[in-house]
């Protein structure tokens, strides 16, 4: 099999004189298992490798990408980029990362159990969350899918300008989707729980998550149109920090397109808010040693006691703020060229417990998912309205389950409208952890 | 793609130690994208990949196995590891008979004979366009891409077929600056076609389309909260059905009896206005292809009639289980991924009204210009919507426009909720995600009027 750093550097020894290559290659091995009605639906393993170059030349970038590890298709593909650079219109602020001297965290993200565990393993663990889900209540009538899945993911880069890392991760989850009906009435929730190996899954915590969030909504109406508090359930909030994510790029806010553009220095958010993106928190899903630029990933706090302090870079964006990298290229694979992202945001969580908050609210509603988040919410604009499910909140106690209702505000007003975080963090899937999140003054839209 | 002797061998090595059927599916498929983005072209892109999935399938359960080696070692490998959930049957030997499938479109410009250059022209001209609509627009970003996919679909029930698939698309989106903030506008032109789509459509239509958009709502006003009726402009709301109704008629979703739709054939489920059709033969449209990822032909499917629930739409596996054909709604992301029920290009038919008239009739409400993404729970039917464009309607006129909200609703409801349709069908384009599979769909409906729909902003109503 290809070692990955010897792919790398060989694709970077085909530079010419006058221009600068980088190459990042990835391998990922990984096995999906889906079970329904006590028997395996689908098993899929599989291994998948392939390389991105990026060319920068003459203040050009071009960048081309193949699914294949083969010599021919290496050389192809440095071609293409070299090829395609020449179309691009010259930007001074254009070129590859250089090393800034930043020391890599030592993270532990690859976990040799995960290799080692036979495929019937899997099976089992999946066929026994489905089991555990169905028997988890009567109201539940089908539990969809369960599934088990995990990836190793190997990757190098390499580049002219002195750039040279390599990284590996496993990961792995077990989830469920239940469908709980009584009556006429129908409701869905899912449970899920993730690990860098299988000893780190709690398939009961997977389990009883699906079953509480299917039945707790059973019953569930649409509530009358009103103006209150809403209390994010922790998975709410790591959709909301998701959003704001996109408003933190550097690159974002350069190219005016973002809500937080010309407000750095000020206050943004509720003094109790503080956000940070650290990637080296080993917690963290989107944990990494190195950024997909090749440099070391670092904390940088982006709002502190409610004031904006930082926007993100990359090597571009760094360059053209004139300022440097925060450590912050993102990309999605090696089909495409890196961008500004954030790994791993967190809010500092307060004291409360999402009981002291919920006790603490007179008319809300406890939030425990939410819907389209794509179409209904502007990172631009600040614009935000989405589809809701949860448990209305009267005189600080649970009350009705309700759903189709949308709750809508302005991110902007969100943030300083935020009256508890709570002291429940919680890293989940994604690149933000979750806590509790009470916010004050949304609009409720229902009957 | 690969000589038929050695997808016989391949099939044969798959159902080696048993399994009821066995499907290889290669592909090779190219890319080429160009953005333009602050003025600048930043980046021209361009990307290969090949490789074949490999299922078997025996009694309920599918194995499942890809690779980018498409050697005939390499594919007797994958062929071995999908075969690999199937045990203590026998094997058997296959013989794959090539056909050839119809064409659904005649490409005449293929994207690899495009100069880069003429891709990258199209941007600049796009760019020039937005920003030519006012000193508002501050940002233009344009996206072009095309792509050719060529598919071979053998399977151990000797089919063996093939397609070639070319797509292609501009999109552009602006941003406005104004007194009160920053508006968004987005338009999209994108066909099952070659270089040739720029015959049809302009790019400066598209980018002064974003940028009208985009300054539109630098006047818009928080859209109101609660349930009104909603008024969908021709063209440009398909999504909703596809959404609200067509994941629910997926064969998938009603043999897991995940849909509220389950067990409903036969039944009036929507208002008798209502004729929804799934339609992977519509000419170009961004849905259409010649045969599905599993090598069936694309077909037309009515699925509701009048109001009434006709059909569901069918892969091979729940076909094969109900003891029927494929609808030729099998399809997948890539080689990488298992085929599942999907739509193609989904729509409702004309109706009788004229449109201006259900604007005219609908004392207040909302008008609904663009619809942006949306997402649906199938077991409920409840679903949600951006309103990317909107406007009030004040005594049978379009009058201020909206900030974007989403709407939401339960599709059955919204079915039995439709009071007027109008005779101005028109089809765009969109990308459908299910199961973390995306794949390009079309929609499209003529004027609709929807009696009511709880619409999420934040002024009082």
């Amino acid at each position: 099999m290809a070692d990955l750093s010897d792919v790398v550097s060989r694709v970077i020894a085909g530079a010419g004189d006058d221009e600068d290559v980088e190459a990042y290659a990835a391998r990922t091995s990984d096995t999906a298992v889906r079970v329904f009605g006590g028997d395996v639906e689908s098993l899929s393993s599989a291994e998948s490798a392939g390389v991105g170059v990026r060319v920068v030349m003459g203040n050009r970038q071009g960048f081309a990408y193949t699914g294949s590890l083969d010599e021919a298709d290496l050389a192809d593909v440095l071609a293409e980029a070299r090829d395609n650079a020449a179309f691009a219109t010259p930007d001074e602020h254009v070129g590859l990362a250089t090393p800034d001297g930043v020391a890599a965290a030592d993270l532990d993200l690859w976990r040799p159990a995960l290799a080692d565990l036979p495929a019937d393993r899997k099976v089992a663990m999946a066929l026994e969350l489905e089991k555990r889900v169905r028997s988890g209540d009567p109201r539940i009538r089908q539990v969809e899918s369960a599934n088990y899945g995990d990836a190793s993911v190997e990757a190098a880069i390499a580049s002219t300008t002195g750039i040279s890392a390599a990284t590996r991760r496993t990961a792995c989850h077990l989830s469920a989707y239940a469908i709980a009906g009584e009556g006429s009435d129908t409701q869905t929730g899912g449970g899920y729980s993730v690990g860098r190996e299988p000893d780190e899954l709690d398939l009961e915590e997977a389990a009883t998550d699906a079953v509480d969030r299917a039945t707790r909504l059973l019953g569930a109406t649409k509530a009358r149109s009103s103006r209150l508090t809403v209390v994010f359930d922790p998975r709410v909030t790591t959709v909301l920090l998701g959003v704001i994510s996109s408003a933190l790029s550097g690159e974002a806010v350069l190219k005016g397109r973002s809500l937080f553009a010309d407000r750095l220095d000020q206050e943004v958010g509720a003094s109790t808010l503080t956000l940070t993106d650290d990637p080296t928190d080993p917690r963290a899903y989107g944990a990494a040693t190195y950024d997909a630029e090749g440099l070391a990933c670092r904390r940088n706090v982006l709002v502190e006691n409610g004031v904006l302090t930082r926007f993100l870079y990359d090597t571009y964006a760094g360059r053209r703020a004139g300022t440097a990298s925060t450590g912050s290229a993102v990309r999605a694979g090696f089909k495409s060229a890196p961008g500004v992202g954030c790994r791993a945001l967190s809010l500092v969580p307060g004291t409360a417990s999402q009981d002291d908050i919920i006790a603490s609210v007179d008319e809300g509603m406890l939030v425990q998912s939410v819907t389209g988040i794509h179409s209904g919410v502007n990172p631009i604009s600040g614009d935000f309205s989405v589809g809701a499910e949860g448990i209305l909140i009267r005189d600080g106690a649970l009350a009705e389950p309700v759903r189709e209702v949308t709750i809508a505000s302005t991110i902007q007003r969100m943030l300083s409208t935020v009256v508890a975080v709570g002291a429940d963090l919680e890293w989940l899937p994604g690149i933000a952890a979750g806590l509790t999140l009470a916010i004050g003054e949304v609009s409720l839209s229902g009957a | 793609m690969i000589d038929s002797s050695v997808v016989d061998r391949v099939l044969g090595e798959a159902l080696r130690t048993g399994g009821d059927f066995a499907e290889l599916f290669v592909e090779d498929r190219r890319t080429s994208t160009a953005s333009l983005d602050d003025g600048k072209v930043e980046e021209l892109s361009s990307g290969r990949d090949r490789g074949a999935g490999i299922r078997v399938v025996m009694g309920e359960t599918t194995g499942f196995a890809h690779t980018a080696d498409l050697s005939q070692g390499g594919l007797r490998a994958a062929a071995g590891a999908a075969a690999a959930v199937a045990r203590g049957g026998r094997g058997r030997t296959v013989a794959v008979t090539p056909s050839t499938a119809p064409r659904h479109n005649e490409v005449s410009t293929y994207p690899e004979t495009v100069a880069k250059a003429r891709k990258v022209e199209l941007l600049t001209r796009a760019d020039e366009a937005a920003r030519s609509e006012g000193a508002a627009i501050t940002q233009v970003a344009a996206g072009y891409g095309d792509s050719r996919r060529r598919i071979l679909v053998a399977n151990s029930d000797g089919l063996l077929v093939g397609d070639d698939q070319v797509r292609t698309r501009l999109g552009v989106s602006c941003v406005a600056l104004g007194d009160t903030g920053m508006q968004t506008g987005y338009e999209t032109a994108a066909l099952t076609v070659g270089f040739e789509l720029f015959d049809r459509v302009q790019a400066e239509e598209v980018a002064r389309e974003a940028a009208r958009r985009a300054l539109t709502k630098l006047a818009a006003r928080p859209a109101p909260s609660g349930v009104l009726p909603v008024v969908l402009k021709g063209g440009t709301g398909g999504i909703l059905f596809h959404e609200a109704c067509g994941h629910g008629l997926e064969a998938d979703h009603i043999a897991k009896d995940s849909s509220v739709y389950t067990g409903r054939v036969g039944e009036l489920v929507a208002s008798p206005l209502v004729t929804l059709v799934d339609d992977g033969t519509m000419g170009p449209e961004w849905g259409s292809f010649a045969i599905d990822d599993e090598g069936r032909p694309a077909q037309r499917n009515v699925l509701i009639s009048e109001g009434v629930l006709t059909d569901y739409m069918w892969d091979f596996l729940r076909a094969r289980k109900e003891g029927r054909t494929s609808s030729g709604n099998g399809r997948r992301q890539s080689y990488q991924h298992l085929p599942m029920v999907r739509m193609t290009n989904t729509y409702l038919i004309d109706g009788t009204d004229d449109s201006d008239e259900i604007v005219a009739q609908t004392p207040n409400g909302v008008y609904v210009a663009k619809l942006g993404g949306g997402q649906v729970n199938t077991a409920t039917g409840d679903f949600v919507f951006g309103m990317n464009e909107a406007y009030l309607i004040e005594g049978g006129r379009i009058t201020e426009p909206l900030r974007d909200a989403n709407l939401i609703g339960n599709g059955p409801d919204v079915l039995k909720g439709i009071d007027a349709i109008g005779d101005d069908f028109a089809m765009g384009p969109g990308t459908c995600g299910k199961d973390g599979q995306a794949v390009p769909v079309g929609c499209g409906q003529p004027t609709v009027r929807i009696s009511g729909v709880t619409v999420g902003g934040t002024a009082r109503g």
